[in-house]
């Protein structure tokens, strides 16, 4: 076996130093009843090539699927990932090392996700950001929980439906068990923005806002704020687009509270949905509440410049019972990604990149909008998404686009059954060029015809 | 080269570069029309400006400053740093799997699925459970997700039992995941022997115990002997058995935690499975049950069918599908979603490559030899005079304490001058139920070479404690930094967390 390379000859002296005649005796601890008597019913070890030939096998129908033309996006957003990230996170040395406990031997891995702290905090206009979560669902879950934390009066947690469906489900998972209800806010037919009214309130712990929507709609958060203030409720906001930031006003300036998002737009590929980044920065005043790993900078015996994990007395392996959440590993390889994706783009790079996102929106929008029978219901200020409607319900207009190898996006039937069946969320980046989006418009017009 | 200081990339740079090429604008009156300017921020101030060459310096200068598994012995306890396979990296890169997009129709990403059902198959079989869910992405996470189900079950049932004994050893997650699904913990004392104490077990189990996490092995790198009688304890109570399955790469081949007892298990990609731990992740954390649990698993849950009527999948003909069909499933009694969608895929892929390439052969070779490589440092480094306070046999991992080293020498010393010395130290002051703990899990990955290097080392370190203490209060001297004084950067006035232009 190329992975254990023990000799018989090693063994047998290792079980003289050990005492032991063979290597069955090593586990004479566990009870006999345990013991396996025979080999468990898992294939024969199979050989590196025939692995490579199976799994190759495997990835063929997932490259012919990543061949059609693709307006998915609904949190897992389709941007080009420089090939120089990949190149550089394969090297052993952040692959293959451990959670930074050991700050002398971790400087690269810590130096890094400083540095990420930073690029989350100046992107979304907050003091401090954490060096992770798990991905946007979670970190929204986190954020309630912090909330908690913070806002000992507040008891309901109040979200606008126009909330990812899934990340809504998660906060569900995550505040059931510990009896924080959770009441969920609509949103507007007309323009697909979030209806705020105080007065419906009620001990408000904190109010959930999209930014952009789950339809891409540009929420009004200074609107969010004023609600929030009155009803003495913590305001978070969520971004499941993260390029957004790179041009729009960052929650931050509007008094946030609490920022949360989805970071896999910036160096991850959609990966099936995994693995994925969650953001969360906050205001100075909330840090010790913050969940997980915080970086910061210190100084080391000689007085040079160190960095450490800090204030960890909030966190599992000191506080136990006590602690801000129970995170552990997080997602730092996808951080690193992600300073290594800003990084590349930089100041100009980014805003430049997000702009690209906004024309081809703003174009596929347009041209569909003139087609007969398409319209796009909501009147709200996108990014790079937005909802259309047709006169056939979402799935069955997804299946007759599937004919001419598109996937034209995602029927937001299955969450808004019974509002928006005829709704399709369409996602469009600078990787769907000019012909595909034409392309994408002929066919609709064909079917609509 | 060791570089010593790497300037912050925010300090680095000049106005005008870029990394990347950019499609040019076309439009971009339409722009300032579509987005107006009072939604718009001010530019990103403090973002630097650089070329790739210099991005690319940047970064791999950071990664000098790292050491990992491929360095140097990575001995940290409860980790099980060994090595991460090339090849899996490579199939985990291949376009058919990193383009995949969870919202594709379920008919064009059978292969995903198909890996991701097969893995849950492995995994009960390997850990003799009857079903498993991949959603959760880390052991924390899995942690969290098991103790729901437990939850859930025992809302079905009516009740409202409340606590969750946890023993003191446990890791600090056991505790903090308990919290988080509203139960209480209670501790559970360890016995001299550092087995789980039964006296005490008996004195807090109750009608209102929900549930025990154990780690099995536990942090003491001990087998539970007692395990049996424990789970026949709980059971006779109606309360749950929670294996933590950090320890797993003791068991796996030799023993079954779903034969012992256990109701709900989590294991870890990143550590049995050998999965990199990317500096803190990203890992998987699969949690399996028994099949009482199965109807709380969280959702989506993977089914193979003969033809696909989720709600993303419109019916198919069945005669179109003569293969199994698999999709997502959404359960009624389910604790709910736990992930955007349906975890870690990429790390789930290459556990998946890891298990077709061990089999059930080279899976118990994996816990053989990682076993008799902790043993054999328990006796070597019980034998140079270190405290080795079970010393009896032990599974993957061995336990040693400062206890009796002269000069004032701590676990810290030691485990800063093995940095020295080209070693990645050991988990140091965990478990807490000693005092000043060093757990030493070499993982099967290693040579004996390697492990008689690392004794030597050890070795080395008893004499200087003796003869030049101020050698190991020094260390580590042949990093890029020195030990870092933790006290300033924690104090209130000097929290740095972030850079600030000027």
């Amino acid at each position: 076996m190329r992975y254990v390379p023990l000799t018989p000859n090693d063994r047998e002296e290792m079980l003289r130093t050990v005492g032991v005649a063979t290597g069955d005796e090593l586990f004479k601890q566990i009870p006999e009843e345990f013991r396996l008597k025979k080999y468990i019913k898992l294939s024969n070890p199979i050989g590196e090539m025939e692995l490579t030939a199976i799994t190759e096998g495997f990835a063929e129908e997932g490259r012919k699927s990543a061949k059609k033309i693709s307006f998915l996006g609904g949190g897992i957003n389709r941007h080009y990932v420089p090939k120089v990230i990949p190149a550089l996170l394969s090297r052993e040395e952040f692959l293959t090392a451990y959670t930074p406990y050991q700050p002398e031997a971790s400087q690269g891995t810590l130096q890094a996700q400083y540095e990420f702290q930073t690029y989350i905090a100046i992107l979304s206009g907050m003091d401090v950001a954490n060096a992770s979560l798990y991905d946007g669902a979670t970190a929204m879950a986190e954020a309630a929980l912090m909330a908690r934390r913070i806002n000992k009066k507040g008891k309901i947690v109040y979200i606008s439906r126009a909330i990812h469906p899934h990340y809504r489900e998660v906060l569900k998972t995550y505040l059931r068990d510990i009896d924080v209800p959770i009441v969920e806010i609509p949103f507007d037919q007309k323009t697909g923005k979030t209806v705020f009214d105080a007065e419906q309130m009620k001990d408000a712990l904190c109010l959930i806002v999209g930014y952009p929507n789950y339809f891409g709609v540009i929420e009004d958060l200074t609107e969010a704020r004023e609600v929030a203030t009155k009803t003495g409720a913590l305001l978070i906001s969520v971004t499941t687009e993260a390029l957004a930031l790179a041009l729009l006003k960052p929650p931050g300036e509007f008094g946030v509270d609490i920022f949360v998002g989805e970071g896999q737009s910036f160096g991850l590929n959609p990966s099936f949905g995994g693995p994925l980044l969650g953001l969360i920065a906050t205001k100075d005043a909330y840090v010790r509440n913050l969940p997980g790993r915080l970086i910061g900078r210190g100084k080391d015996k000689e007085g040079k410049d160190a960095f450490v994990i800090v204030i960890a007395t909030r966190e599992q392996h000191i506080r136990r019972k006590d602690a801000t959440s129970n995170i552990c590993t997080n997602e730092a390889l996808c951080a690193l990604a992600v300073s290594m994706y800003l990084t590349l783009h930089g100041k100009a790079g980014l805003s430049r990149l997000a702009k690209k996102n906004v024309e081809n929106m703003f174009l596929l929008r347009r041209a569909l909008s003139d087609i007969p029978g398409l319209t796009i219901p909501f009147s709200g200020t996108t990014f790079n998404e937005f909802v259309i409607r047709t006169k056939y319900p979402g799935h069955i207009l997804l299946e007759k686009l599937k004919h001419y190898d598109i996937y034209g996006g995602i029927a937001l039937s299955d969450d808004y059954r019974h509002t928006n069946r005829n709704d399709i969320l369409v996602s469009v980046t600078e990787m769907n060029g000019l012909k595909e989006c034409i392309e994408l418009v002929h066919v609709i017009k064909e079917i609509l015809k | 080269m060791m570089h010593d200081t790497e300037k912050l990339i925010f300090e680095q740079g000049s106005e005008g570069r870029i990394g990347v090429d950019l499609p040019p604008i076309l439009f971009p009156e339409e722009i300032a029309a579509t987005l107006p300017k009072e939604l718009c921020r001010d530019d990103l101030d403090g973002f630097p400006e650089v070329s790739e060459p210099e991005m690319v310096r940047h970064f791999t200068r950071l990664s000098q400053k790292n050491v990992g598994v491929d360095d140097c012995f990575y001995p940290l306890g409860s980790c099980t740093m060994k090595y991460n396979p090339r090849v899996n990296e490579a199939i985990a890169a291949l376009d058919g799997f990193t383009k995949l997009h969870p919202a594709m129709p379920c008919k064009d990403t059978q292969s995903a699925f198909r890996i991701m059902w097969e893995l849950e198959q492995m995994l009960s079989e390997i850990c003799g459970m009857d079903a498993f869910t991949l959603n959760p992405v880390a052991g924390a996470h899995g942690e969290l997700t098991g103790l729901k189900i437990i939850k859930a079950a025992i809302r079905a049932r009516g009740e409202t039992r409340n606590k969750i004994l946890i023993p003191k050893s446990a890791h600090g997650t056991n505790p903090a995941s308990a919290v988080l699904s509203g139960f209480t913990p209670v501790d559970v004392e360890v016995d001299v022997d550092g087995s789980i104490s039964l006296d005490s077990l008996e004195k807090v189990l109750d009608e209102n115990v929900a549930a025990m996490m154990i780690t099995n092995p536990s942090t003491h790198g001990l087998f539970e002997t007692n395990i049996g009688k424990i789970a026949e304890m709980l059971h006779a109570k109606g309360a749950y058995l929670y294996c933590d399955g950090a320890n797993l790469n003791a068991l796996v081949g030799i023993a079954r935690p779903g034969d012992m007892g256990f109701d709900v298990i989590q294991t870890n990609m990143h550590k049995t499975f050998s999965t990199p731990h990317g500096g803190g992740g990203p890992g998987a954390g699969p949690v399996g049950v028994k099949a009482e649990l199965i109807p709380f698993l969280p959702c989506p849950r993977i089914v193979k069918t003969k033809w696909g009527d989720g709600p993303f999948c419109p019916p198919i003909k069945l005669e179109q599908y003569e293969e199994p069909y698999f999709r997502p499933k959404y359960d009624k009694r389910s604790i709910g979603r736990v992930h955007s969608y349906y975890g870690n895929f990429l790390v789930l892929l290459r556990a998946y490559c890891y298990i077709c390439t061990m089999g059930a052969k080279g899976l118990r070779e994996v816990a053989l030899a990682a076993v008799l490589n902790a043993n054999y440092l328990r006796v070597s480094l019980g034998k140079i005079g270190y405290h080795v306070p079970f010393n009896k046999m032990c599974m993957h991992e061995c336990l040693l304490t400062d206890h009796g080293l002269p000069n004032g020498i701590t676990t810290m010393d030691i485990a800063k001058r093995l940095i020295d010395k080209g070693f990645h130290p050991m988990t140091v002051y965990f478990p807490l139920t000693v005092h000043g703990a060093m757990l030493i899990e070499p993982t099967e990955t290693e040579t004996k070479e390697t492990l008689d290097a690392f004794i030597q080392a050890m070795q080395e370190i008893f004499e200087e404690a003796k003869t030049t203490p101020e050698l190991l209060h020094a260390a580590p001297i042949r990093t890029s930094v020195t030990r870092i004084d933790e006290t300033a950067a924690h104090h209130p006035k000097k929290l740095n967390l972030r850079w600030r232009k000027n």
